[in-house]
This record gives C-alpha cells, sequence and structure tokens, in this order.
C-alpha cells in the first residue's frame, strides 16, 4: 500500500461480545486496525482468538442477539458502518465489501442452482437484467477458472467438488467488483493441493482486480505466501501486528515465536521435535485485567497477571501487545 | 424421475394385493354378524338363510376372490361405462360391491358421501396449512419471542385438546350463546345463490375451524423446527453477506429448504382427508365418509367397510409415493435414478 493513501477500512477500538446464559462472552476486545486499497492484510490466530468474530462484525453478519456490539468504530471509506442503516448495510455487503466462508460445502445454498445465487448479488447491487446477469455470472465463473461456465450455471452446488464450490463462492464474492474482500479461512476445509490453487487464484485475482483483501487464516505458511502485513490475534485481542517480512524475521511477541516454531521447516534438522504451545486458549468468559497469554507464557512476570499490555511500536508500522521485551530479553520499561 | 415413478407404482401393484387380503383376513376373523341389529323375532334358521343369501355359507378364500372381481373388475368397468356410455359384456348381470346393510352399490355410497367430507375436511387442511406456515416462520425467525411462545402455546393446546372437545366448546359457544353458526351441517343444502352460499360458508365454518385448529398445530410445529434447522445454516450467512433484504433471505433460501420435510409431512396427511374426520363428522353431522365407515362397522356391513378401508390403504401407498416424488422435485440431491 502506498504510505499516505487513506484506508478502505478503519477500526478503532472494536469490542464485540456475546451475551449468553452464562455470562457475557468478550470475542473481540479492543481490537484497532486498518486496511488500505488494494493491500492485503493476514489475520493470524487460533480457534477461538476472535479473528472470524473481527471481521463478521465489521458488516454486521453476526446473529444479533446473542452478538452485540458494543463499542467501537468502523469506518468504511471514511464512513462509519455502525451508524448505518440496514439498507445501506446492504449496499455494501456483496456490493463493496464480498465474503469468502470457511466451508464451501455448506456456504452455498444446496437447492438454488449456481447461476441462481451468482445472479442475486449482481441484480441486487448492479440492477443488472435477467439475462445481462446470467452473461456476467458466466464470466465470473469463467474467471474463478470453472471450465465450461455457461453450461455449469444450471448445475447445483452438490454438482461440484470442494474447491470448485469454493472457486463458486469465490465469483460470488466478486460478482460486483468489491474493493475489499473479505476472506474467513477460505482454505482450511480443502486439500492441500486445492488449497494452494485457491490461494494461487486469489493472488491473480488480486493483480487482476486491485481489490484489498483480509485473510483469516490460523495456517502462517499461507499468510507468508500471501500478505503484505499480518495481524496476529490471540483472546479476542490483536497481541502483534507487522509488514510480513518483519513479523517472520523479527516476531516480538512470546505467542508469535511460539506459533513460529510450530511450523514445520523443510530445511529444519530431522531430529528436531515440532514444538506444541502448551495450554488452552482464555476463556473469554470476561474482560482481563491480565495478559491473556499470562497462562501459557514462558516470559510472565509479575506485571503481565496484573495488567493488561497496550500495543506498542517496535519498528516501522511494526507494534505488539507486550511487556517483555524481545530483543533485549528483558522486561520492557515504559 | 419418470421411470422410477413407473417403477414405484409397479411395486404399489403386489403392495396393495397383499393389504387387500390382510384387511379380508382381519375382518372375517371379527367376531360379526350382519344379521344382529335385526328385530329379534327372526327365527335363526331364517337368519342363517340370510347369511346364505349374502354369500357368508362359502369358505373365505372364495369370498375375498369374489371381492377381488367385483372391486378391480366389475368396478372399473362400470365406471366406464358410465363415462363414456359404451356397453361392455353383460353389464346387467355384472356383480358389483355391494353394501349388505343398505343394498345399494358401495362405491356409488362413497361417491355421494365424498364431496362433503372432501369440503369440509379438505378445507380445514388448506386452513390448517395456511395458518402453519406463517406461524412456524416466524416462530422460528423470532424464536423465545412472545409470538413464539403464543405459538407454542397454540400448537399445545391445538394438538392435545381433543377435536371431540373443542368441537363441542365451538358449538356451546358460537351456536348455543352466540347464535352465529348452525351446529348441524346440512348436507342437503344446495348453493344456488349469495345467500345460500353464505349459510354453506356459516355451516362449514365451524367444523373446519376445528380440525383447522388441530392440523394447523402440528404443522405448525413441522415448520419451525425446520426453519430453525436451517436459519443456523451456512448458506443463510453466504446470503446475507450478498447483501439480499432479510425477507429475501428469509422466505426465499431458508424457506424453500425448510419446506422440504413440511411437503413431505403435508402430503402424507391428505389421505386422512379422504378418511375423513370421524369424529368432527359425528359432532357436526357431516354426512362424510367417516360417518359412513362408523355406521358400516356398527352394523357389521363387511363389503363397505373392506371396500372403504382399502381405498384408504391406496390412497396412503399413493400419497406415500407422492411425498417421495415431491422430495425430489424440492431437493436437487435427491433426485431418484
Amino acid at each position: 500500500m502506498p504510505d499516505g493513501a487513506a484506508p478502505i477500512l478503519d477500526v478503532n477500538n472494536l469490542k464485540t461480545i456475546f451475551r449468553t446464559r452464562d455470562g457475557e462472552v468478550h470475542a473481540v476486545n479492543s481490537v484497532s486496525f486498518d486496511v488500505g486499497p488494494g493491500e492485503l492484510l493476514g489475520v493470524v490466530g487460533e480457534s477461538g482468538s476472535g479473528k472470524s468474530v473481527t471481521m463478521m462484525s465489521l458488516m454486521g453478519l453476526l446473529p444479533s442477539p446473542p452478538a452485540e456490539i458494543v463499542s467501537g468504530e468502523i469506518l468504511y471509506q471514511g464512513s462509519d458502518v455502525r451508524k448505518m442503516s440496514e439498507a445501506q448495510l446492504r449496499d455494501l455487503r456483496g456490493g463493496d465489501v464480498g465474503f469468502v466462508f470457511q466451508d464451501p460445502m455448506t456456504s452455498l445454498n444446496p437447492v438454488f442452482t449456481v447461476g441462481y445465487q451468482l445472479v442475486e448479488p449482481l441484480q441486487i447491487h448492479m440492477g443488472l437484467s435477467k439475462k445481462a446477469a446470467r452473461a456476467r455470472a458466466a464470466e465470473l465463473l469463467d474467471l474463478v477458472g470453472i471450465p465450461d461456465a455457461r453450461k455449469r450455471l444450471s448445475d447445483y452446488p452438490h454438482q461440484f467438488s470442494g474447491g470448485m464450490r469454493q472457486r463458486v463462492m469465490i465469483a460470488i464474492a466478486l460478482a460486483c467488483d468489491p474493493k475489499l474482500l473479505i476472506a474467513d479461512e477460505p482454505t482450511t476445509a480443502l486439500d492441500v493441493t486445492i488449497q494452494a490453487q485457491i490461494i494461487e487464484l486469489v493472488r491473480d485475482l488480486r493483480q487482476q482486480l486491485g481489490m484489498a483483501i483480509v485473510w483469516i487464516t490460523h495456517d502462517l505458511g499461507v499468510v507468508a505466501g500471501i500478505a503484505d502485513r499480518v495481524m496476529v490475534m490471540y483472546g479476542g485481542q490483536i497481541v502483534e501486528h507487522a509488514p510480513v517480512g518483519e513479523l517472520f524475521a523479527n516476531p516480538q511477541h512470546p505467542y508469535t515465536r511460539a506459533l513460529l516454531e510450530t511450523v514445520p521447516r523443510v530445511d529444519g534438522t530431522r531430529d528436531a521435535r515440532l514444538r506444541s504451545i502448551q495450554g488452552q486458549p482464555p476463556s473469554l468468559a470476561a474482560h482481563p485485567a491480565s495478559c491473556p497469554f499470562a497462562a501459557r507464557c514462558g516470559h510472565v512476570f509479575d506485571r503481565c497477571l496484573v495488567e493488561n499490555p497496550e500495543r506498542r511500536d517496535v519498528g516501522a508500522r511494526h507494534d505488539v501487545a507486550c511487556f517483555w521485551d524481545a530483543r533485549t530479553r528483558e522486561p520492557y520499561n515504559g | 424421475m419418470f421411470t422410477y415413478t413407473l417403477r414405484r407404482l409397479a411395486f404399489a401393484v403386489p403392495t396393495l394385493l397383499i393389504i387387500s387380503f390382510i384387511i379380508f383376513v382381519i375382518l372375517d376373523m371379527a367376531p360379526n354378524d350382519p344379521t344382529a341389529s335385526l328385530p329379534l323375532t327372526i327365527p335363526p334358521e331364517v337368519r342363517q338363510q340370510i347369511r346364505d343369501a349374502l354369500g357368508l355359507d362359502q369358505p373365505m378364500p372364495i369370498r375375498y376372490f369374489k371381492w377381488c372381481v367385483q372391486f378391480f373388475w366389475n368396478e372399473p368397468v362400470n365406471l366406464i361405462e358410465q363415462w363414456t356410455g359404451w356397453t361392455i359384456g353383460d353389464s346387467e348381470s355384472r356383480l358389483r360391491v355391494i353394501s349388505w346393510q343398505t343394498r345399494s352399490p358401495v362405491v356409488d355410497l362413497i361417491a355421494e358421501r365424498m364431496p362433503q367430507t372432501l369440503w369440509v375436511v379438505g378445507m380445514s387442511y388448506v386452513v390448517g396449512i395456511l395458518i402453519a406456515i406463517p406461524i412456524g416462520v416466524i416462530s422460528a425467525y423470532k424464536q423465545y419471542s412472545w409470538f413464539d411462545q403464543f405459538g407454542t402455546l397454540f400448537s399445545m393446546a391445538g394438538f392435545s385438546v381433543p377435536t371431540f372437545f373443542t368441537g363441542l366448546l365451538f358449538i356451546v359457544i358460537f351456536s348455543v350463546n352466540l347464535q352465529w353458526f348452525p351446529s348441524v351441517y346440512d348436507t342437503t343444502h344446495r348453493v344456488t345463490d349469495w345467500d345460500s352460499f353464505w349459510f354453506q360458508v356459516r355451516q362449514m365454518i365451524m367444523p373446519v375451524m376445528v380440525l383447522a385448529l388441530f392440523n394447523a398445530s402440528q404443522i405448525s410445529r413441522f415448520m419451525r423446527a425446520s426453519m430453525l434447522d436451517n436459519l443456523q445454516q451456512d448458506y443463510v450467512r453466504t446470503a446475507r453477506a450478498k447483501g439480499l433484504r432479510e425477507r429475501a433471505v428469509l422466505l426465499i433460501h431458508v424457506l424453500r429448504n425448510s419446506m422440504i420435510p413440511v411437503v413431505t409431512v403435508i402430503a402424507l396427511g391428505v389421505p386422512q382427508i379422504f378418511g375423513g374426520a370421524i369424529i368432527t363428522e359425528q359432532i357436526f353431522r357431516v354426512n362424510g365418509l367417516g360417518q359412513l365407515l362408523i355406521v358400516g362397522i356398527q352394523s357389521a356391513d363387511i363389503p363397505l367397510v373392506q371396500t372403504l378401508t382399502f381405498i384408504f390403504a391406496v390412497l396412503i401407498v399413493l400419497f406415500n409415493l407422492v411425498a417421495d416424488v415431491l422430495y425430489g422435485i424440492l431437493d436437487p440431491r435427491i433426485r431418484y435414478d
């Protein structure tokens, strides 16, 4: 992203909670980030770290109740999404902002043809006639690499393989030339070879169409391959944020460092055991007055247990939420 | 799909033959005596002659075979003659299935009673579905809202309170106290102008509503459960992410999927319409098929009971097939062959 360009999406202090019978679950705690035009932001974290919930809250896709955005600001091209009417929000969804979800097997409606499901957003957002929309739908299927596109429009989702269905989902998301594509673990449910194809496809499409992408994943390898910037989430918070090269070269947060150690390396020594992160992800039942990672952290000290660290800058566009300084290997004084 | 339907129809033939035989055997084992309701002054040997005249002196397999010939051959031939005006063979001596009590052909009796049942019970089914589907949809969409709570109460009440109770309750309230509707259904009433049409509507309202309440309470629960299942699905989120209006998400994407099991339930319930609502027909004095069956059983009118029961069996087999075919049409994942 060119420095200084206005971000397409700017999120400040977003807090999303789920009101359940057992009390409030703070799924997203004061999350702030931005996405520039044409940029690819990777969001990494384990299951339950709040990465999907964060992105789903942005466009009001969480079921409410139980989910509720309690505070924060979501600016899409400068206008606050939270203050938008339902109709304005609908115009964004599927129009300016496209979504791809995790499980292509269940994300498409089984009783409608792929063509029908592709034509829907085209008619709503672009006001195309049925015929024009169908022609455009065929183009889109062709764009995402589905052979014999025109004929396949009248097929049902169950007649496509998993990878092909995910291509259809991508075609739906891209239908109305979105400026922002939110991809929620789009490759998690797929075979590794298909994963590679989908990643390659998104990389190509991004070059052709130039939209910004938020790519949610728990696979660091995927992020390393395609992202410009990476955001690491843990316990509903952003614990580290850096350009992709910087993050892999110079990880600061103990959690990021531990995550990197869990990735097998082709060039590593054979006898080195693959590390795992001990312990369980934190329960999000209450807003913590301590670092959420404290219980699993190897560098934990007394301050971590009584205070939740704020994000602090450690380099150019690189910040970390930790009291421990990875460079000096000592508690940070500030 | 077409060959599947044909194959299923072919399979239905042996099934129905076996059913008809079982019905015949069961009715034969019942300790019925068609002369029991005759005056006690008739001496036993005369009674025996009456029984012989009805064909009861012959062994069971022969009587079954005769019924088969009458029902599967003579009656259809007779129907064709009536429709086309042709004469096929010796139509005078062709034996039809005759009711022991009324001495008239059973099929004619059924044809006479059918319109009342179809109007009252069929209408109640349609009204029930029309009430049930919106209730189910809204209840599921606004789960645990006051509307849903009320809907649950409504269906619990409708399902657990028997129709003879609601029927009598309606009569007490609307006929006796308010005097809005007649309590007895006049089968001989003919609709000729607006006034007589209005009378027909008024006399139908109570029996239709009693049955519709019962049907609606069942179907609305199915509808609600099915909607709730589908509202959880990922494709609903996809539909919202495409920017569809909430109404379109609900009434196009979710409803179409939710209707699949409900349509099956509805199709399987259709034979019950023809079966009539025995109790409700009795309460409101509707001369329908249910009432015909009850009278037939009470007077040991075996040919009538046998034929009616068998027709119900045919309808059940047929609508099972209809349900399966509809399932295949609604759900592209289950297209046969």
